[in-house]
């Protein structure tokens, strides 16, 4: 029970919930998913049908997904969220049984119509769980380390999961994730230095593990974290991806080469140009007016969701919109540094714009508990 | 429950700080990717849009067309015709292994070529052709054309092959063209990217190879836009290259063709040189082969027949092969004398049948000696004991030097492979690379061609024109290039009395014309074409005392390899000298019966310009002459119509 159910008749009913939607934040979703059906539409050689088409069913889809969560009161979505936890939990397991193999990892559940990717799902529902937690814990034990643990088996679970697939990627985005919940309810300073110092110690062990018996990581991913570092030192094998990925984004230049002029990627010099590497084509074509305006357009929904959190005096609503707002952010984040050699190559779609059904659903539905939240602040 | 609403504004004082906190991270985090974008894509953009052209340009060179040969004529030695190959582009073959089945029925593969084909296309993308069969016929292309349907991705390619229209009769002289090979290579340093093409063909021996620079000319190219596989998306723009210079030769084509069948299966070699110009009109060596073989692929047991043959075919002796000259070296020795003012026309030395000097005995070729002799007699008869004397008066070093004069132990700049230099030996040489003393013994030898001097066929046919013209006369192979006119190679005067001169062709006419001369026998009876020559006979063993007093072998019960060189030198008309003629006949035996008769049928032809009227040779020896002409016409017309089969 929290202070909003107190205050529900501030709350607009009906259709006048449509009135008191966040529309900015609609429009900035509109724009971001335009930019991506152009993209779709360039490196598909300049066809609607190959990959714009179905992604534009699926914002469409979305649309509806994040109107319809949009209109469900808010506290709903928070007294269902260790339902939705479990659900997605239950599916990540069932990925480790049922799953289908892609790119050398299980990741894909095939539901029929579309390919679910439970760890998408998971950083959404585990956001939703800890906001959820921290809404019903009271403040003076929020730093109590044994109410903290419970958050971290929240967190560490489905990590866990994730990483036997293997996903190191998602891992590290979900760790990141729930640590950024922990910090916003609150938890004492002192813990997040601990955790950076053991983290910093543990890089400085797995490096010096290598090649001794006790080696921590395997052997494949040492050497992407040495691409990572020298891409340069393996042009034609495994630094390919990002040398190719760099020169696409240099050559564009001020202000690119022009639409569906972008040679690397018209040339497929870039890997997966219509997934993850999908911003290198906007950088080549659109130069770097086009990859800075994507950058602020993302960087407006950061500020609007951050914008809206602050505004509700609703706990629950506060922390699950921060949350959403964090696990958008490290999505482009992580792969634009990815794309532009500033960190590894791990498997993370740009946000609404790299084809893909299961991350642009879950993040439309996601947007729709923060459009939620939005629409049922107490006033 | 009922929260406290003063803890709950506490809570979202805090939430909201860490809220800002942390969104104010992710700013600067955007921040620090548009800082990256900055650096990338304006600070560093020239950089990294010259590294996309280059991934995405290509340059791919266009072989120029090989310069042509021809004789002096405008007959064709060698010339590049369209061939044909049959490729495949195994992403549009579709079943490969049935596609190739049926090429079967049509072309023939070899299955060699077939493998290599198959093991090319495993290693490369699907796109790029793979070569099945190569140097195919013009029927075979349109059989493959008609059933294209059934054969898909399967094409004919047209390319050029070098071919080289009269056979065996130019191996030696334009030599042959082969694909480049890694010893090739680095052998050349050459940096032309031509050479980088896979089978480039590239001169191998001959005027092929030392002309390498004129006949292979200068590649295009083409920039294609390729994409990341390589396939070639659209050509971009593409600049002309220059084909090879076309190369006139001063051969004479027929004449060559002609001498190259009189020397038949011999193991021999002639040379017809233009006493005037220089220019040599015939370059013959046999036995010969055919460097068609060599430019289609040589089989390794053809390869091997070739090199085992103790004939050495593929030697090209008339210029890399050296002889002791024998006696044709005598005019050398006289010329020597006289110059140095030893010896004059008139003056005798008596012939016993030997010589002793220093106390080794040293032969004339006839036992019984030929009493006294003065110069033209000496010359006519070959007398090796004058020769012996005067060698004596004048020393070794003033022999070589007038040896080096008439362009014997010179290497003359002819674009031929392997073009020896041979040997005009002097007391300095001998001790040089012996390091031994020079023997009076060496001159005698020396002075009838013998011993330490060593000459080439090219050698002796310059000496031959120098004595008849008087004038440093040198080879000329190249008459013009792409149509410009090389200098001729007339030269200056020798620097020696014309009388000299005249009183040695006087010698060499009586070798022909003399009824004791010893090449009388191979005489030229039409005034307008009579021979002034030299027979030479030289030794390729020594022989023993025991075998003089026991009477000296004959050469025809010798072993082929140890039998003498036969080697005849002339310039013709005698009167007049127009051309300058040497024939060498490996282990022949004598100069005077196995190498003057071809010497005389190759003047009179190259004179006559055809097969000479039986009225130049002497009577007895017309119906003979009838036969070998009738023979080799006969030979020539079965190799005319061989060649008209294949064209």
């Amino acid at each position: 029970m929290s202070y909003l159910e107190y205050s529900v008749n501030s709350v607009p009913s009906g259709f006048r919930k449509i009135l008191f939607l966040n529309w900015p934040l609609i429009l900035l979703l509109f724009s971001v998913a335009g930019v991506g059906f152009l993209m779709l539409y360039s490196v598909a050689g300049g066809s609607f049908s190959v990959w714009a088409e179905p992604q534009a069913k699926r914002f469409a889809m979305g649309l509806m997904i994040m109107l319809l969560a949009a209109m469900i009161p808010i506290w709903f979505w928070r007294n269902i969220s260790f339902v939705a936890y479990g659900l997605s939990l239950t599916l990540l397991l069932g990925v480790e049984f049922f799953g289908t193999v892609g790119m050398g990892a299980q990741r894909w559940i095939d539901l029929g119509f579309m390919r679910l990717q439970p760890s998408e799902l998971t950083k959404i529902t585990s956001v939703m769980l800890l906001a959820a937690y921290y809404d019903w814990l009271p403040a003076k034990r929020v730093s109590n380390p044994i109410w903290i643990l419970f958050p971290l088996l929240i967190i560490l679970i489905p990590t866990f999961l994730v990483l036997r697939q293997p996903d190191l990627g998602t891992a590290l985005l979900l760790m990141v994730g729930g640590g950024g919940m922990l910090f916003l309810a609150g938890v004492h300073w002192a813990y997040f230095a601990g955790v950076t110092a053991i983290g910093a110690s543990t890089i400085f062990t797995v490096f010096k593990s290598r090649g001794t018996e006790w080696q921590l990581l395997a052997d494949y991913q040492y050497r992407r974290i040495d691409t990572f570092l020298d891409p340069s030192s393996d042009p034609l094998g495994a630094g390919y991806h990002i040398t190719q990925s760099k020169i696409a984004l240099g050559s564009g230049g001020w202000t690119g080469r022009g639409f569906m002029q972008g040679t690397q990627s018209r040339l497929n010099f870039l890997p997966e140009k219509h997934t993850d590497f999908i911003f290198t084509t906007l950088a080549e074509e659109f130069g770097f007016v086009g990859a800075f305006s994507l950058l602020s357009l993302y960087v407006l929904i950061i500020v609007f969701c951050v914008a809206s959190a602050i505004a509700t005096r609703d706990r629950f609503s506060s922390l699950v919109t921060l949350g959403i707002a964090l696990t958008f952010f490290l999505y482009f984040a992580v792969n634009m540094s990815m794309v532009m050699g500033l960190a590894p190559v791990v498997g993370v779609p740009l946000p609404m714009v790299s084809y893909g059904g299961s991350a642009m659903l879950v993040l439309m539905a996601a947007f729709g508990i923060v459009q939620s939240a939005h629409v049922h602040r107490p006033r | 429950m009922r929260r406290n609403p003063r803890e709950l504004s506490g809570l979202w004082r805090k939430t909201s700080r860490r809220a800002l906190l942390l969104g104010g991270a992710q700013v600067a985090f955007a921040g620090v990717l548009g800082w990256r974008m900055v650096n990338l894509q304006v600070e560093q953009a020239d950089q990294f849009r010259l590294l996309a052209e280059e991934n995405r340009i290509n340059i791919r060179l266009i072989p120029p067309a090989r310069g042509e040969l021809y004789d002096r004529n405008g007959k064709v030695i060698a010339q590049n015709v369209p061939s044909y190959r049959i490729v495949m582009v195994p992403e549009d073959v579709g079943d490969v292994d049935a596609v190739i089945q049926r090429l079967q029925l049509l072309v023939r593969i070899d299955p060699e070529d077939l493998e290599r084909g198959l093991e090319e296309m495993r290693r490369s993308p699907p796109f790029l052709p793979i070569t099945l069969a190569e140097q195919v016929s013009w029927e075979a292309v349109s059989r493959v054309s008609v059933n294209a349907p059934a054969l898909p991705g399967v094409t004919a390619e047209v390319g050029l092959t070098r071919v080289y229209p009269r056979g065996p009769d130019f191996a030696h002289v334009a030599g042959y063209v082969g694909p480049v090979s890694d010893y090739d290579l680095n052998q050349l340093q050459d940096p032309d990217p031509l050479l980088r093409i896979p089978r480039f063909q590239i001169g191998k021996v001959g005027l092929e190879a030392k002309r390498e620079d004129l006949l292979r000319g200068k590649a295009g190219a083409k920039r294609v836009e390729v994409n990341a596989t390589g396939r070639v998306m659209r050509e971009l723009d593409r600049t002309e290259g220059r084909p090879g210079a076309d190369v006139q030769l001063t051969v004479d084509a027929d004449l060559q063709s002609y001498v190259q069948a009189r020397l038949g299966s011999e193991s021999a070699s002639a040379i017809v040189m233009d006493c005037e110009t220089g220019d040599l009109l015939a370059i013959a060596s046999s036995p010969i082969f055919d460097p068609n073989t060599f430019v289609r692929g040589i089989s390794v047991a053809d390869y091997r027949a070739l090199t085992e043959d103790p004939y050495r075919p593929l030697a090209s002796k008339s210029v890399q092969g050296i002889y002791p000259p024998g006696s044709t070296f005598k005019m050398i020795t006289a010329m020597a004398a006289l110059e140095n003012g030893l010896i004059t026309a008139d003056e005798t030395v008596y012939c016993p049948g030997h010589m002793d000097l220093s106390g080794r005995r040293f032969h004339c070729w006839r036992r019984g000696g030929h009493g006294n002799v003065d110069l033209q007699n000496a010359l006519k008869q070959s007398c090796d004991v004058y020769f012996y004397d005067i060698a004596q008066r004048v020393g070794m070093d003033k022999i070589s030097v007038m040896a080096k004069k008439f362009g014997l132990g010179v290497k003359h700049d002819v674009p031929m492979s392997a073009v020896a230099k041979g040997l005009a030996p002097d007391r300095a040489w001998k001790q040089r690379v012996r390091g031994e003393d020079w023997l009076v013994g060496d001159t005698a030898n020396a002075a009838i061609g013998q011993g330490f001097v060593l000459a080439s066929p090219l050698q002796l046919s310059v000496m031959t024109a120098r004595l008849a013209t008087g004038r440093s006369v040198s080879p000329r192979l190249i008459k013009s290039i792409d149509g410009i006119e090389e200098p001729r190679q007339n030269g200056e005067p020798l620097d020696v009395d014309e009388n000299h001169l005249r009183m040695v062709r006087r010698g060499m006419y009586a070798v022909s014309n003399d009824r004791r001369g010893t090449a009388y026998g191979s005489r030229v009876i039409a005034d307008e074409y009579r021979l002034a020559g030299k027979t030479g006979t030289s030794q390729v063993r020594n022989i023993t005392e025991t075998e003089r007093r026991s009477g000296v072998v004959r050469n025809e019960d010798l072993p082929w390899e140890r039998r003498d060189h036969a080697l005849f030198v002339n310039y013709a008309p005698a009167d007049a000298p127009k051309i300058a003629v040497s024939v060498v006949v490996e282990h022949g035996g004598g100069g005077s019966t196995a190498a003057a008769p071809i010497a005389r049928d190759i003047t009179l032809q190259a004179l006559f310009g055809d097969t000479p009227p039986l009225s130049a040779y002497p009577a007895k020896d017309r119906s003979r002459i009838e036969a070998q002409q009738d023979r080799l016409r006969r030979e020539q017309e079965d190799r005319d119509r061989q060649e008209r089969d294949r064209a």
